[in-house]
C-alpha cells in the first residue's frame, strides 16, 4: 500500500506505524458520571466496517506526523489522507 | 453410509458407482429450536455435539456461501494445545483430547496427524518462560518436554543454530501436537451433523436478526425469514459485520493473515516448528508442500489478500531459521480473515439479546479449537450455562477486568 502523504507525497505503508479507528482521538471526558463506561468503550470496542475506514497511521520512520487515512478494507483502496491534526480540530479539538 | 475399509473395497470392485452425496441439499423450515449461523468449522462442530451429544433436534446451520468456504478452509491445520493461563489452557487441552477420537467419533478421516509441534528459544528469558508454560500445560493433563540444544539437533538437524540474533537454545516440544486435514474437518463435522438430521443450508446469507423486546426471534436470510428459538453465531471473521446486524459492537478488529505453501518436496520437516522470534513457523503437508506463514499484517481488513511487506518478513524468518528452503520455490500464498479480540483470546457467550449467543474472537488460532469451541458453544446453546472448560470466555470480560492476555497480543499488542 502507498500512503500520499500531505506534506511527504506518496510513501510506502512499510514506514507508519498503524493504531487502528480514528475515532480513538475522540477521548472521553474523565471527569463525565459515565467515564468507565465511556472509556471502556473507547479503549475496547470497534466498528470494525468491511469498506471505507478512518484509521490512524503513524509515520514512524518519516517525519513522525500521525495520519488519518481513509481506506477501504475490503480492497485497500486507499481514498482520501490528511494530517490527524488537522481532523482533530475539525472536530472541533483545539490541537 | 459408514465408510469402512470393507466399504472401500467393494465400491473399487464396483468401479465406485455406489457413492452418495453425504449431506442433504435441504430447503429451510420456517422454524427451528436452533440455528446456527456460520457454516466453518466451530459451526459444524456446534451442530454435531449439539444433535449428538446433548440430543437437541431442530437444528439448522445457515452459511453464506458454501460449506467450508471461509477460514477452516484457509488455515495452516495445525493442532496444539501449548497454552499457559488458566482461561485458555483447559479449552485448548480439551479440544486436542477431541481431536484423538475425532475420526472415530466422525467415521471420517481428517488426517490427525500427531507429529508433534516445536518452539524455538533463544535466551535464557524464553527458556524459563517455555519450562513455565510446559509446567502449565502438564498441569492441565497435557504433554509437554523441555528440550535442550543437542535434543533439538537431534531432531531437526537442518536449522540455523548460530544465527547471530537469534541463536537456538532449545525449545518446548508438544509431541501430541501436530495437523489435521482441514477441508475433511468441515466435510466430516457436516456430514455426522447430517446424519444427525441437521439441516445444512447453504448460500444462506443472514441479512439481519429479528428482536422483539430484547428477545431474538429468527433471522432473516437470502432464502427467507427463518425463526428460531436460540441463535447461536460462530461467524469468526466475520463476527463484526453480523453482530452488528443485532446492534452490538464487539472487542474485535478483523485483520489478515498470510499464509504460504511451497512446491511439493520429499519429507524434510518431521513435525511442526516455530520460530516466535522470528515471526515465522512450518510444517509440510503430506502432498509435500511446505505449508509456513507468520504475523497478520497489522491493519484492518477484509480483503482476504495482504501485502508485500509481510511477505518479505515471513521469507527472511525462514530463511534465518532454514536457509536450505532458499531453493524451494513458492507455490501459491493467501490471506484469512482473522477476529482480533483485544486480549487475544476467544469470546464464548451470551449477548445482551436473550437467546442470541456468540462464538468468536479466535484471533489467529482457531482450527485448533474447532472440536472443543463446537462442544462447549453446544453446551452453551443447550444448557444456558458455559462449559466448564470455557467459563472465563465471556464478552464482558474487559469491563471486569477478567482478561486473558496469553501473550499480551491481540490486535494491537498495547491495548491492555
Amino acid at each position: 500500500m502507498i500512503i500520499n502523504h500531505p506534506l511527504l507525497g506518496p510513501r510506502d505503508a512499510q514506514e507508519f506505524v498503524y493504531l487502528g479507528d480514528a475515532n480513538l482521538i475522540d477521548r472521553p471526558d474523565p471527569s463525565s458520571s459515565t467515564a468507565l463506561d465511556d472509556f471502556h468503550d473507547y479503549l475496547y470496542l470497534r466498528d470494525n466496517p468491511a469498506g471505507s475506514h478512518r484509521e490512524l497511521w503513524f509515520h514512524e520512520q518519516g517525519d513522525r506526523s500521525w495520519l488519518v487515512v481513509t481506506r477501504d478494507t475490503t480492497t485497500h483502496e486507499i481514498t482520501h489522507v490528511e494530517l490527524a491534526s488537522e481532523y482533530a480540530k475539525r472536530q472541533g479539538r483545539d490541537r | 453410509m459408514r465408510y469402512s475399509a470393507l466399504k472401500v473395497l467393494m465400491e473399487g470392485l464396483r468401479g465406485n458407482t455406489g457413492w452418495k452425496p453425504v449431506w442433504r441439499d435441504p430447503d429451510p423450515q420456517p422454524e427451528y429450536d436452533y440455528i446456527i449461523v456460520g457454516g466453518g468449522g466451530h459451526g459444524l462442530a456446534t451442530a454435531h455435539y449439539l444433535a449428538k451429544i446433548y440430543k437437541r433436534s431442530r437444528i439448522a446451520v445457515l452459511e453464506k456461501g458454501w460449506i467450508g468456504s471461509g477460514n477452516v478452509g484457509r488455515n495452516t491445520t495445525i493442532i496444539r494445545s501449548n497454552y499457559l493461563l488458566d482461561g485458555n489452557e483447559p479449552l485448548y487441552e480439551f479440544s486436542l483430547k477431541l481431536w484423538e477420537g475425532l475420526e472415530q467419533d466422525l467415521n471420517y478421516n481428517a488426517m490427525v496427524s500427531q507429529r508433534g509441534i516445536l518452539n524455538l528459544c533463544h535466551s535464557d528469558g524464553q527458556r524459563d518462560a517455555f519450562r513455565r508454560r510446559g509446567n502449565a500445560m502438564i498441569l492441565n493433563g497435557a504433554d509437554a518436554e523441555l528440550l535442550d540444544q543437542d535434543q533439538v539437533r537431534e531432531m531437526v538437524p537442518f536449522l540455523d543454530f548460530k544465527n547471530a540474533r537469534f541463536p537456538i537454545k532449545g525449545g518446548l516440544l508438544q509431541r501430541r501436537g501436530g495437523t489435521v486435514r482441514h477441508d475433511a474437518v468441515a466435510w466430516g463435522y457436516a456430514r455426522s451433523a447430517d446424519s444427525h438430521g441437521v439441516d445444512i443450508l447453504q448460500n444462506c446469507e443472514v441479512t439481519g436478526f429479528k428482536i422483539e423486546k430484547g428477545l431474538v426471534k429468527g433471522v432473516e436470510t437470502s432464502r427467507g425469514y427463518i425463526g428460531a428459538k436460540k441463535v447461536g453465531v460462530a461467524v469468526a471473521g466475520s463476527s463484526s459485520r453480523v453482530m452488528a446486524m443485532a446492534g452490538l459492537r464487539l472487542p474485535i478488529e478483523s485483520h489478515v493473515l498470510q499464509a504460504f505453501v511451497s512446491e511439493g518436496l520429499k519429507p524434510l520437516i518431521p513435525g511442526v516448528i516455530t520460530f516466535g522470534a522470528g515471526h515465522f513457523y512450518i510444517s509440510q503437508s503430506d502432498k509435500g508442500g511446505l505449508v509456513f506463514g507468520g504475523d497478520i499484517d497489522g491493519y484492518n481488513s477484509y480483503a482476504q489478500r495482504g501485502n508485500l511487506p509481510v511477505v518479505e518478513d515471513v521469507l527472511e524468518g525462514g530463511m534465518a531459521l532454514m536457509p536450505m528452503i532458499g531453493r524451494a520455490r513458492l507455490l501459491r500464498m493467501w490471506g484469512g480473515l482473522m477476529d482480533m479480540s483485544m486480549d487475544g483470546s476467544p469470546f464464548i457467550d451470551h449477548t445482551p439479546i436473550e437467546g442470541l449467543y456468540f462464538n468468536g474472537g479466535w484471533c489467529y488460532g482457531g482450527f485448533k479449537a474447532t472440536p472443543a469451541s463446537g462442544y462447549v458453544f453446544a453446551h452453551l446453546l443447550a444448557t444456558d450455562m458455559p462449559h466448564e472448560t470455557a467459563t472465563a470466555l465471556r464478552l464482558d470480560r474487559f469491563r471486569s477486568g477478567a482478561m486473558i492476555d496469553e501473550k499480551g497480543a491481540g490486535a494491537q499488542p498495547n491495548l491492555h
